[in-house]
């Protein structure tokens, strides 16, 4: 079912510079060479009936319901397959074209149950209006005959042959055959669109159907429900159940997707506060109508039972919740950092905001911190993911951000992934490069593990370097060898867009023998042959462009591979134009912007260094308050420092660092040792179990804000339902700055975002007029860039001249021994979302119930694992146990684990190395051993204990009197 | 939500993993033969029928794995086209033909003799396993009406008595 609020134009948008000039029922029409005539139609505000027809997939001309006639041309073409032609005379609508729609319908109709008023797509079905359009008066063909309505055989006790039941397995759509009127959109949606195919018609003419893989179940099928032939679905055949259980939606609102760092926009549909369904927006200029699971349908987690609504607080964390007014919680928590900092010092204080947070609600935090603390203790959760990101490509490029717009890929001729696994983790934007990749661009897949995207339906990697973990620098510059050895660097680039000086160093550096493919072979595990293949294919090409993730960047050399991948941009000059660039998949919805807001202990909004006098005064002539020039502590920092006793109070934004920060018990013994924690979340977190003050967050449903996703754009969350708390996140923060004795007094997120612009200049020209006017905006946007600015680095580097940096390789000190043989690397599945805090309170648990240790079957049989068998994971430092699948898509000697599940354990084996320059922690690399066990852990079975301990003390709760 | 209950669904099958080694082995023959034509589906699908007879459905993973498609793809290909069965047919297979032109000269009553002396319908095989009798629509024989094709072989004229010849021959 298409969103109610978008006007349907039948086929997809032609672009072209030429215009033609056509008359449709006398009126003149002008559109791009290619357009349909069914396109131009619409725009002119004339409706062709259509039903096989949507805008979101090529023409099809299957209905036969949108014939039109045309002057000069025979019979009675199908407008949505008819290109338009100049001086073209159409008419949409006469007496013979009716006769022949009614027809048509006539026959659909004979096939359709007639249960128009009990059926889900009642109001908002186009069959519906079809029948309405055409002025479909009777059927001739009556409904005893043959036919896919009817359980049983009209008149007759028999069952029908052809009827086939509802499958309702999928947890949020059903599939009724019976309403079906076999238009293929569904199938072209998941083709054109999702680039899955899960989807056929079976058979041929009466008996044609839709079928999900070889006539299974959705849920068993190869689909990966992301929702897009429920879209295209004219009928009630595809429906959300959420559809069927509460009907259709009165209103739609704009927002943006709170999971990946895609940030597809959505329009929530609505009825009241109560959120109907999630439907992508066709104009998003992320996403342009598609989604992913998570984001159409995992979003129950929003009115979820788990969510605590009320503050609390408590002194001890052995002690029970008591839930308070919000004054109270506020004055509690301000009273205790202000005894804290008495009497341990103003450093012994910090905060850290989340990427999952909007723009506004970050930057109050980090200024929070900074005016109200009075020191820089202030980080956030891109600390453990692209902190790398933002310090490599500030040094190369000169900008902490990526470089293109997601579209600049359908220009790419060579795409290469490194360390990403875009349909898992980035599955909207991953449909778009798959249908780059269908239309014949070549694909270069760098990781340890071989993931869906080497090969897929109709999609394969020209090469899978399947290297060693840890080993990224020593193949990006086993590949720059090859570039500079062999003459593919771009001489001209090179000389007129970057530093010389620079250059020569590095050239010098990556052409010695010992980066060569041959050389670095041992180290990499990748043969040289295949190297040197990708590398002369990636540099021969007119556009190379490079896609990378948490497999860069949280490794010991994080920032040296993000340096690397940015020299081999510059060197074979693939930067400033589409096609190319260097584009880091950021991890959440608003890690981007998190890291913009100024929420790193060293920076000012806008990536200024705190020490820089001019930034800083600004900073403080605007906040009215004398500000540290001193470095804050970083997350591993503080964790450091409250060990040490030095770091007491903690506000803790969203994040749950508790799961998703690595070696667990490190963690959690800091945790301990504070006096302190204020948490603000939806949900008592595994953070908040370690928690003195609760405050309870909002979900981007009930919020007013921006999230900026992985290109930079920043695009609108509108509020669509109050805070379930009664209190936005920001106004919390507000509430607790004034309790700590620095006065704030927003009183719309719009005035932050105000404050914003007006202090960093790449934000000087955003405003949330203008997102609304323009949909979304990518920055820089200020008086150079007014629109803002949709591809970087276009005629010069934003530092002048791109930089070239060295990058040699160090291995990690993480090493296999005889003790711990395999490396453990860690990733992400599409139906679970990071921690899982959200997805894992939805039906997404469908898809993966448990994380899983991928083994490959070599390793598993001298260990006597076999599918299925519950395995200790042991590092250097933990242990846990989780369940073994075995699968060769890892290589013999790696071991492979999501870490959606806190019982899973993941972080409780991974370590404390972190990237030499940001502390990144190196989640991808941990020397482990696995063996075949019959009970939890140790660990496990402790964090079973706590945890069931805590969710008492909640159920506990006593309400304070002085809440009504 | 009952955790416990709930099955995980592999990360990825092995495909075809449940195929007998002689299925396994036609598909991956037929496979290696026509992975380089294009078009190589159809040639797949009629090389493991020719060998097999028929197109198990467990193949179809097989197929759609080696030739980078989807298992829909293949399934939709596979029962769009009435010459691929996914079941083991009889020793010979029988098309009598229905088309217009044999049916004016006496296709019906053939039609009729043949369902009543094997006694099975169309798509039915005989219960000694050695005729299955399938109905196609046009042989291009028109003029030698009616018609009927045994495995490869065309026949011309057929009349019952001729027809009950054919079948005694299969059984013999």
């Amino acid at each position: 079912m298409r969103s109610i609020a978008e006007n349907d134009l039948g086929t997809p948008a032609r672009e072209s510079a030429k215009q033609v000039t056509l008359i449709i029922d006398g009126r003149s029409v002008s559109v791009p060479e290619g357009t349909s005539v069914m396109r131009a139609a619409a725009l002119a505000d004339l409706k062709i009936p259509k039903l096989c027809a949507t805008d979101q997939l090529e023409a099809f001309g299957s209905c036969r319901l949108c014939l039109v006639q045309i002057e000069g041309m025979k019979g009675y073409p199908a407008s949505c397959t008819t290109p338009v032609a100049e001086g073209m005379k159409v008419t949409t609508q006469n007496g013979k074209l009716a006769q022949l729609r009614r027809g048509v319908m006539e026959l659909y109709i004979s096939d359709h149950p007639l249960d128009c008023l009990t059926c889900p797509a009642n109001g908002h079905c186009e069959l519906q209006d079809m029948a309405g359009a055409v002025g479909l008066r009777e059927v001739r063909y009556g409904y005893e005959g043959d036919n896919h309505v009817h359980k049983y055989v009209p008149g007759k006790g028999e069952a029908n042959p052809r009827f086939v039941a509802k499958d309702e397995s999928n947890p949020y759509f059903t599939f009724d055959p019976s309403k079906c009127i076999v238009c293929s959109r569904c199938v072209r949606a998941c083709d054109e669109q999702q680039g899955t195919l899960a989807l056929t018609i079976q058979g041929r003419g009466f008996d044609s159907k839709v079928s999900a893989s070889v006539a299974e179940s959705f849920l068993e099928s190869e689909c990966v429900s992301c929702g897009a032939c429920v879209q295209a679905c004219p009928t009630a055949t595809l429906t959300e159940k959420s559809v069927i259980a509460k009907g259709q939606a009165e209103h739609s609102e704009i927002t943006t997707c709170a999971y990946c760092g895609v940030g597809c926009s959505f329009r929530a549909e609505m009825r009241g506060e109560e959120i109907i369904r999630m439907v992508p927006n066709k104009d998003g200029h992320a996403n342009h109508g598609h989604s992913c699971v998570k984001g159409r349908f995992a979003i129950g987690y929003a009115t979820h039972k788990d969510r605590i609504t009320k503050p609390m607080i408590r002194a001890k964390i052995s002690d029970p919740w008591r839930e308070v007014s919000w004054d109270d919680a506020i004055a509690y928590a301000a009273s205790e950092f202000k005894r804290i900092q008495g009497q341990y010092g103003r450093d012994s204080v910090g905060a850290i905001t989340s990427s999952r947070c909007t723009n506004e609600e970050v930057y109050v935090v980090q200024k929070l911190v900074r005016a109200a603390f009075g020191n820089n203790n202030v980080d956030t959760c891109a600390r453990v993911c692209h902190s790398p990101t933002g310090y490599g490509l500030k040094q190369t490029l000169g900008e902490s951000a990526g470089t293109q717009t997601f579209d600049s890929v359908m220009k790419a001729d060579v795409i290469m992934v490194i360390g990403a696994n875009p349909t898992d983790g980035h599955p909207v934007f991953a449909s778009q490069m798959k249908r780059r990749l269908r239309q014949g661009a070549r694909l270069i897949v760098a990781d340890p593990r071989r993931i869906d995207l080497v090969r897929t339906p109709h999609i394969e990697a020209a090469h899978h370097l399947s290297l060693r973990p840890g080993t990224n620098v020593a193949l990006i510059n086993s590949i720059a060898h090859v570039v500079v050895t062999e003459g593919f660097v771009n001489e001209d680039f090179v000389r007129a867009r970057c530093d010389l000086a620079s250059f020569d160093k590095w050239r010098i550096f990556v052409s010695q023998e010992r980066h060569s493919p041959e050389a670095m072979q041992d180290v990499t595990g990748v043969p040289a042959a295949e190297v040197r293949a990708a590398a002369r294919l990636f540099a021969s090409v007119p556009n190379a462009a490079i896609y990378y993730g948490l497999g860069v960047t949280e490794h010991s050399q994080g920032s040296t591979m993000v340096m690397g991948i940015a020299n081999l941009a510059m060197a074979t000059g693939n930067v400033g134009r589409e096609g190319v660039g260097v584009n880091p998949l950021r991890g959440q919805n608003n890690v981007q912007g998190s890291c913009d807001m100024g929420s790193f202990p060293h920076e000012l909004p806008g990536y200024r260094h705190v020490s820089d006098d001019v930034a800083r005064g600004a900073f403080e002539a605007e906040w009215n308050v004398k500000l540290s020039p001193e470095q804050g502590l970083r997350i591993p920092n503080m964790f450091e420092a409250a060990l040490d006793g030095e770091f007491k109070g903690l506000y803790v934004q969203g994040e749950d660092i508790a799961q998703s920060d690595p070696n667990t018990q490190h963690v959690t013994a800091s945790l301990s040792a504070m006096e302190c924690i204020v948490v603000q979340d939806l949900f008592l977190n595994e953070t908040a179990k370690f928690a003195h003050v609760f405050l309870p967050g909002s979900s981007f449903l009930e919020k007013d804000g921006t999230f900026t996703n992985a290109e930079r754009r920043i695009s609108r969350v509108r509020k669509v339902m109050s805070p379930k708390s009664g209190v936005g996140e920001w106004e919390a923060t507000q509430k607790l700055a004034n309790a700590l004795g620095y006065p704030m007094n927003y009183t719309h997120p719009s005035e932050i975002m105000d404050e914003i612009a007006r202090l960093t200049p790449t934000f000087h020209g955003v405003s949330f007029d203008k997102i609304d006017r323009l949909g979304s905006v990518q920055w820089p946007c200020n008086d150079a860039a007014p629109e803002g600015t949709p591809l970087m680095h276009v005629d010069a580097f934003v530092r002048g001249k791109g930089r070239f940096l060295v990058t040699e390789y160090v291995p990690t000190t993480e090493k296999v021994n005889a003790k711990y043989p395999l490396i453990l690397t860690t990733g992400r599945i599409l139906s679970q979302y990071n921690v899982g805090a959200q997805t894992r309170r939805t039906e997404n648990l469908a898809w993966h119930s448990e994380d899983r240790m991928e083994i490959h079957p070599h390793d598993a049989e001298v260990r006597g694992v076999v599918e299925g068998d519950w395995v200790g994971v042991t590092s250097r430092a933990g242990d846990t146990v989780m369940r073994a699948h075995l699968t060769d898509r890892v290589q013999a000697g790696v071991v492979y684990t999501t870490f959606h599940h806190p019982f899973s354990g993941a972080n409780v084996i991974t370590t404390d190395n972190s990237d030499w320059a940001t502390n990144c922690p190196e989640y991808k690399v941990t020397a482990v051993e696995v063996t075949r066990v019959s009970q939890p852990s140790e660990w496990q079975k402790r964090y079973r204990e706590f945890s069931d301990r805590q969710q008492e003390l909640l159920r506990a709760a006593v309400t304070d009197v002085s809440v009504k | 939500m009952k955790q416990a209950n709930r099955k995980v669904i592999p990360i990825q099958p092995v495909p075809g993993g449940n195929l007998p080694p002689e299925q396994r082995l036609a598909v991956q023959a037929a496979v290696q033969a026509n992975r380089d034509q294009p078009g190589n589906l159809l040639l797949v699908l009629h090389a493991v029928q020719d060998r097999l007879g028929f197109v198990p459905p467990d193949a179809v993973a097989l197929i759609a794995f080696e030739l980078n498609l989807s298992r829909a793809e293949v399934h939709g290909v596979v029962s769009f086209y009435h010459a691929f069965r996914t079941a083991k047919p009889g020793r010979h297979v029988l098309h009598l033909c229905r088309a217009e032109a044999c049916q004016s000269v006496g296709a019906a009553a053939l039609e009729a003799h043949a369902k009543k002396s094997l006694g099975v319908d169309f798509h039915g095989t005989t219960a000694d396993g050695a005729v299955t009798l399938e109905p196609v629509y046009c042989l291009g024989n028109c003029a030698l009406g009616p018609a009927l094709m045994i495995d490869d072989k065309l026949c011309g004229r057929v009349t019952p008595a001729r027809f009950d010849q054919f079948v005694a021959d299969m059984r013999a």
